[in-house]
């Protein structure tokens, strides 16, 4: 029988059938892989106290996170160095957050499970999200304000919410006046610099225009001076109060309420209100700052610099794909030199993404961007303006790099458009333009917005290329601000897809940022499977009206 | 449609009542129709600007080295004495001549403008025997044997000020050794030989007077309590009879010593225990008849470059030998003229290139590494007094028996590279054989970049070779279902759902692979191998199981949704071969499968290596194969599958026999797209390998690409230098590479696509 079975030729089937299968599992663990990790993120984990017995067989307190469990079996343990008894078929560890950097030295922590004595999860413990040092894992013993004690005991957990509150309003005032006003101020001030500069070079420098200069100076000046004091008299503000916690090990430490960001108790949490919470650290990991080399805090200069990059692309890519498009399908005769496009357009799409990196770095940076520099900015010499990677190169490279995406959605939509809608134009004394402004293009425009869709989607998760021209690891200020001309094309940008490669394996401490590295992947793979899906349902209802239509 | 508007065009035109709006609206037509045109053929622009591009910025470093003769004019200072050395500073402003007689005369390296004369203070009633340029060159330091057996060493020293925008460079001499000379022969014999080693805490005169070899080693320590260091002098002579040593070297690490007699018996000794040297090896260097005409050490000190009377320039260095400790070997040797070389210098400081003159006046400049022979041109009519190479190599000094000196302008911007250098074996200075090495940068000038770019192809071919070996199966048996055997309902789902794995960013996969896959795959390798073998039973007996079934249960099975049912199957099977991957290794390994590998056979374990590179890659690579093969296989036109069908065979022999053989160009064409984007994909193999640039067969080790290459030493390489070229040329041929095969899969799809327009 199986024999005939196999004569038949269905095993092959059958595994041909599993190879897609196969396909699918891959595509769906990889997907869920991410979403789970990346979502865990955000949620309250418990945190637990471990009474365990060290090597030397002193039992001390460990508190922290339970991050990771793995089992080693007797024999590998063994070779690893451990010391097994016979009894014992495998080796339990576990990995600990147990925080406190500034105290240990580390932030995460191996254990033996067959050495923890026993294990309790005491709701008055506290996790303190630090600015500095990572988190602090322990128990709250007072509130101080200066140096005097104000609240202790359970008094204590209730006095810190109120001061925190007001220490987090005073941050923000603080970081808006010295990102915003005072960056504002030295904004001015560099740009005053260069004008002097320009000026100078051109001869045109004189009295009078010192003179105006200088009380443009002044004028700032006197504003960054208010600025200051006002400053002052922020940081004397918040740096009043500090909370007092006690360790594992029962050491007390100070913590200052201006490095706080924010303090929890999760024991305590409920579900409802581990939901609220999750809600709440997702909506910080979107809008705030990183912290701490790009570990700690949250993404939003990467989101911002994607968006950014990814529109100005658009508007570069839009308008040269579906040009070569309407050229290939409506003007072009049939023959060698469309072939000749068909296949150029083909060589794009598969030319590796770092030689168009390659490209745009020697080609649109140095050589484009050395003569802009040269013509338009002799006054920041040798400083590099527009000479130097930025978002405007970044943008121009995609965009080539997108282009055949582009061509090809396009000219597949207008392939779509029926013949007779052209002709019934013409027929009527419309000329070639009108015909297609007026009737082909619009039919058509959905299928450019799938084009457009699926480049902003290539473009938002290319790396390689951008790693050359204009990404960094931490941008000090947003290609898009409130200092004239608003929109700063030279800058360096953050991106989401440099991000997870650089805090993911660049960083100081890729164990601690892992799960942000998670959650950023789990962003930007949401993003794109998003702008993929929007891609495929349009263009099946595109589909869907063309049928309607010839039919 | 074009021949209808034309015709539109002109009947329109022809009718006396054009208006104005007519005109304009033609006018515009016709300016679109011109933009257009150029904007459509802007993408082959697009495609021409890049290549042209790269290949504009690789192709300086394939050109000859050019020279020209800038000025000439009569020596400067003429009745100072004989020339014994000259000398040029790094900016080729100023030059200097040291003469017989202990002057030391500045000029401008241009004119032969005398800026400043200077004497070297001698001791009474003594003369200059021998002199010498100490180690390592860019001190500076020049050295003067005397009569009476002593030395004195003297430096030319260059002070660079800015006096407002312009530079002014102030030569100078300076005594590092003190004004008052160095004793070396207490008996008073004539210096006659010298070399030397100048440093900040140490300096080694060797010496050779009486036929006598003296080593002198002078220790500069830097006492806690006192300002002024002590110095401490330690003297030996050699066990070697000095009576026809014609040459003197010693390194600048001053490790070793060189002698070379006249007829070419070099002598290598270990000088490191100043109080004890010791003769590590004597060989002879040139064959018997022949002399040794000019020594020279390269930049770096770690060769010779050793010219003889038969126009042979030939490189040795110390290799370390299998055997034992370093022994000298010849790597390289260049035929540079047919007369006696003359004169080799090696002043050149940051690259390994020399400059070689004959007994004719022919002057060659070559590189070493890359073999390269940059220019060969005369200089002069007979042999050249003093000739001296800049020490930035764009320059020549040459002093001729007419009795002028020559400042010759080179142009030699990239002699590092060559053809062979960057793909072949070559030979580098202290390794033991000829290697394939990519080292692009080091710490230090004493260590030449290796600019090869084997490993890198070698490397992205493997990585490319493993992500096929995933992808191909997968990709193509998944194609063959999807298109033919899958019912219409799950595949409007499951094409989608595939292709959407291309849409992820490589970016995620990388991450995933180093930081999850690569542990993974640590910790279960044997789970790993145990999948490959228990999936495919596992679905195997579960299809033997379903075709066992009772007919009335079978056939209540929906026809084409296998792939879904499989998918438990798949998932229970996997996580078994993964369960059972601990007590594998324990029971048949003793311990872990890489240990096992490593002790049995030999196999270094990388955690990140080419197998988490090929099923990383092959995940990003599959849907791209699967999209363009399905398309190809589900357009087969289905008169062909019917009538095989109908003629009474199988659904399997069909596929097999029809549809694969008329989708095969297609087929063949997705696995080039697919091949070619695996050879350029950058950010997996970036983070899922360990970036090392090893040539090495093991599916367990790591390896480097040229784009993983390029994304990792683009951002810090100066622009126009060698590297970065190199780093071009890597671009190019990427380019190149998956042009050629993206232009090969194009033309054969569109040859399909006429095919089944035919059938």
């Amino acid at each position: 029988m199986i024999k005939v079975w196999f004569k038949s030729g269905s095993p092959w089937i059958w595994l041909n059938a599993a190879a897609v299968s196969t396909c699918l599992i891959m595509v769906i663990g990889v997907l869920g892989l991410v979403a789970v990790r990346g979502a865990g993120h955000f949620w309250a984990s418990p945190i637990v106290s471990l009474n365990y017995q060290e090597d030397d067989g002193q039992v001390k307190t460990i508190i922290g996170e339970h991050i990771d469990t793995t089992v080693t079996p007797a024999v590998m343990a063994k070779s690893t160095g451990f010391t097994m008894a016979d009894n014992e078929d495998v080796l339990i560890q576990y990995l600990i957050k147990t925080g406190n950097r500034d105290l240990t030295g580390s932030d995460f922590r191996w254990i033996q499970e067959r050495h923890v004595k026993a294990q309790t999860e005491p709701a008055n413990l506290i996790v303190v999200e630090r600015r500095e040092w990572g988190n602090f894992y322990g128990q709250l013993a007072a509130v101080k304000e200066g140096d005097k004690v104000i609240a202790t005991g359970e008094q204590a957990w209730t006095v810190l919410q109120e001061r925190l509150n007001v220490a987090l309003e005073l941050h923000e005032q603080i970081t808006h006046l010295e990102k915003k006003e005072v960056g504002a101020i030295n904004y001015g001030f560099e740009q005053l610099r260069l004008k002097q500069k320009g000026l100078e070079l051109k001869n045109a420098w004189n009295a009078e225009t010192a003179k105006e200069f200088a009380a443009k100076k002044a004028a700032y000046d006197v504003d960054y001076k208010r600025y200051q004091a006002q400053l002052a008299e922020l940081y004397q503000k918040i740096r009043r109060d500090s909370l007092v916690a006690t360790t594992e090990s029962c050491a007390e430490l100070v913590i200052p309420l201006s490095k706080v960001v924010e303090v929890t108790q999760p024991n305590k949490m409920g579900v409802f209100t581990k939901i609220g919470h999750y809600f709440k650290k997702l909506g910080y990991f979107l809008s705030e700052d990183p912290r701490e080399a790009n570990t700690e805090g949250g993404i939003f200069p990467a989101i911002f610099g994607t968006i950014m990059m990814v529109i100005m692309m658009s508007i570069i890519v839009t308008p040269f794909g579906v040009i070569a498009a309407v050229y290939l399908r409506e003007y072009a005769k049939q023959g060698f030199t469309t072939r000749l496009i068909r296949i150029a357009v083909n060589n794009l799409a598969g030319v590796p993404s770092i030689v168009y990196g390659v490209f745009g770095l020697g080609f649109f940076v140095y050589i484009l961007g050395g003569n802009i520099d040269k013509l338009f900015f002799p006054e920041s010499a040798p400083a590099p303006v527009f000479g130097t990677p930025g978002l405007l190169w970044a943008s121009i490279t995609l965009a080539l790099l997108t282009l055949p995406v582009v061509i090809v959605s396009t000219e597949e939509g207008l392939a779509r458009v029926p013949k007779a809608i052209r002709e019934g134009s013409l027929a009527l004394g419309a000329t070639k333009i009108e015909t297609l402004w007026r009737t082909v293009l619009p039919m058509a425009s959905p299928a450019m917005m799938t084009g457009l869709i699926l480049a902003v989607a290539r473009a938002a998760g290319e790396v390689a290329p951008l790693m050359l021209v204009g990404v960094v690891k931490l941008a000090p200020t947003l290609p898009l601000d409130g200092n004239y001309p608003f929109l700063h094309l030279d800058r360096k940008f953050m991106h989401l897809g440099f991000h997870i490669y650089d805090v993911g394996f660049q960083s100081p401490n890729v164990e601690a940022a892992r799960p942000l590295v998670y959650a950023t992947s789990l962003l930007l793979v949401l993003v794109i499977i998003g702008l993929n899906l929007a891609a495929i349902l349009i263009r099946n209802h595109l589909r869907e009206k063309y049928r309607a239509l010839e039919g | 449609m074009s021949e209808l508007n034309n015709s539109m065009t002109q009947s329109s035109l022809n009718t006396a009542t054009t208006s104005a709006y007519e005109k304009w609206r033609l006018l515009k037509d016709a300016i679109m129709r011109r933009a257009v045109v150029a904007g459509g053929l802007s993408v082959i622009f697009a495609i021409v600007v890049i290549f042209f591009y790269l290949l504009y910025v690789v192709y300086p470093l394939f050109l000859p080295a050019t020279a020209e003769r800038v000025s000439q004019y009569v020596i400067p200072g003429e009745n100072a004495g004989k020339t014994l050395l000259l000398a040029v500073e790094e900016q080729n402003e100023i030059a200097a001549r040291f003469t017989d007689t202990g002057q030391v005369i500045f000029f401008e390296a241009k004119t032969g403008k005398i800026l400043a004369q200077k004497t070297v203070l001698l001791p009474e009633g003594s003369t200059i025997v021998s002199s010498a340029q100490g180690t390592p060159m860019r001190e500076g330091a020049i050295a003067y044997g005397l009569s009476n057996g002593q030395v004195i060493l003297v430096k030319q020293q260059y002070k660079m000020t800015f006096a407002g925008e312009k530079r002014v460079i102030t030569p100078s001499l300076s005594y590092p050794m003190g004004e008052k000379p160095l004793v070396i022969d207490e008996s008073g014999a004539a210096v006659e030989k010298i070399a030397f080693k100048i440093g900040d805490n140490s300096t080694v005169i060797v010496a050779k007077s009486a036929k006598k070899i003296h080593v002198a080693s002078f220790e500069k320590e830097q006492s806690l309590f006192s300002d002024e260091p002590t110095l401490t002098r330690t003297d030996s002579i050699l066990d070697i009879s000095g009576a026809d040593i014609s040459d003197i070297l010693v390194d600048k690490e001053d490790h070793n010593l060189f002698l070379m007699s006249n007829d070419g018996l070099l002598s290598y000794i270990d000088i490191s225990k100043k109080n004890a040297p010791e003769i590590k090896q004597r060989l002879n260097v040139v064959k018997v008849g022949d002399k040794v005409t000019s020594i020279s050490f390269l930049n770096g000190d770690l060769s010779l470059m050793i010219g003889d009377s038969t126009g042979l320039a030939s490189q040795w260095s110390l290799v370390k030998n299998p055997t034992g400790g370093p022994a000298f070997e010849r790597i390289r040797a260049f035929k540079v003229s047919e007369k006696a070389v003359v004169a080799i210098s090696t002043s050149e400081q940051r690259r390994r290139g020399f400059m070689t003159v004959d007994a004719n006046g022919m002057m060659g400049i070559y590189h070493s590494t890359s073999e390269r022979e940059m220019i060969k041109t005369p200089v002069s009519d007979a042999t050249p007094v003093a000739a001296i190479l800049s020490p930035r190599a764009n320059a020549l000094l040459i002093q001729n028996h007419d009795g002028k000196i020559h400042f010759w302008h080179v142009d030699n911007e990239h002699p590092e590279v060559s053809i062979k250098s960057m793909w072949q074996k070559v030979w580098y200075e202290s390794y033991p054989k000829p290697a394939y090495i990519w080292q692009s940068s080091s710490a230090s000038d004493d260590f030449e970049p290796k600019y090869s770019l084997t490993p890198l192809v070698f490397g992205t071919l493997k990585a490319a070779f493993y992500a096929m070996l995933v992808a191909i199966p997968l990709s193509l048996m998944g194609a063959i279902y999807t298109a033919y055997f899958m019912s219409p309902k799950m595949r409007i789902y499951a094409k989608p759902a595939i292709e959407i794995m291309g849409a992820l960013p490589t970016v995620i996969l990388g991450f995933l692979a180093g930081l999850w896959l690569a542990p993974f795959i640590e910790e279960n390798l044997a789970g790993l191998f145990a999948l490959l073998m228990i999936v495919p039973l596992g679905v195997m007996v579960f299809a033997f199981g379903i075709q066992c079934l009772p007919e009335p249960i079978r056939l209540k099975i929906p026809e084409g949704w296998d792939a879904a049912l499989l998918i438990p199957v798949i998932l229970i099977s996997g996580w078994f071969a993964f369960s059972i991957s601990i007590p594998l290794e324990t029971a048949l390994f003793h311990g872990t499968l890489r240990d096992w590998f490593k002790a049995e056979l030999g196999i270094g374990y990388d955690q990140r290596n080419a197998l988490v590179v090929g099923i990383a890659m092959g995940f990003a690579v599959v849907p791209t194969i699967f999209s363009i093969a399905e398309d190809a296989i589900f357009s087969v036109p289905k008169h062909l599958t019917v009538g095989s069908l109908a003629l009474g065979a199988t659904p399997w022999q069909t596929m097999i026999r029809v549809v694969l053989l008329t989708a095969s160009p297609g087929i063949f064409s997705a696995i080039m797209i697919g091949f070619g984007r695996a050879v350029g994909e950058t950010m997996i193999v970036l983070m899922a390998t360990g970036n090392t640039p090893v040539m090495d067969l093991s599916i367990f080790q790591g390896l480097r690409t040229l784009a993983a290459n390029i994304a990792v030493e683009m951002p810090e390489t100066e622009v126009d230098s060698t590297h970065y070229r190199v780093l071009f040329l890597a671009a190019l041929v990427l380019f190149m590479f998956t042009f050629v095969f993206n232009t090969l899969a194009e033309v054969i799809r569109q040859r399909l696509r006429e095919k089944y327009s035919s059938l």
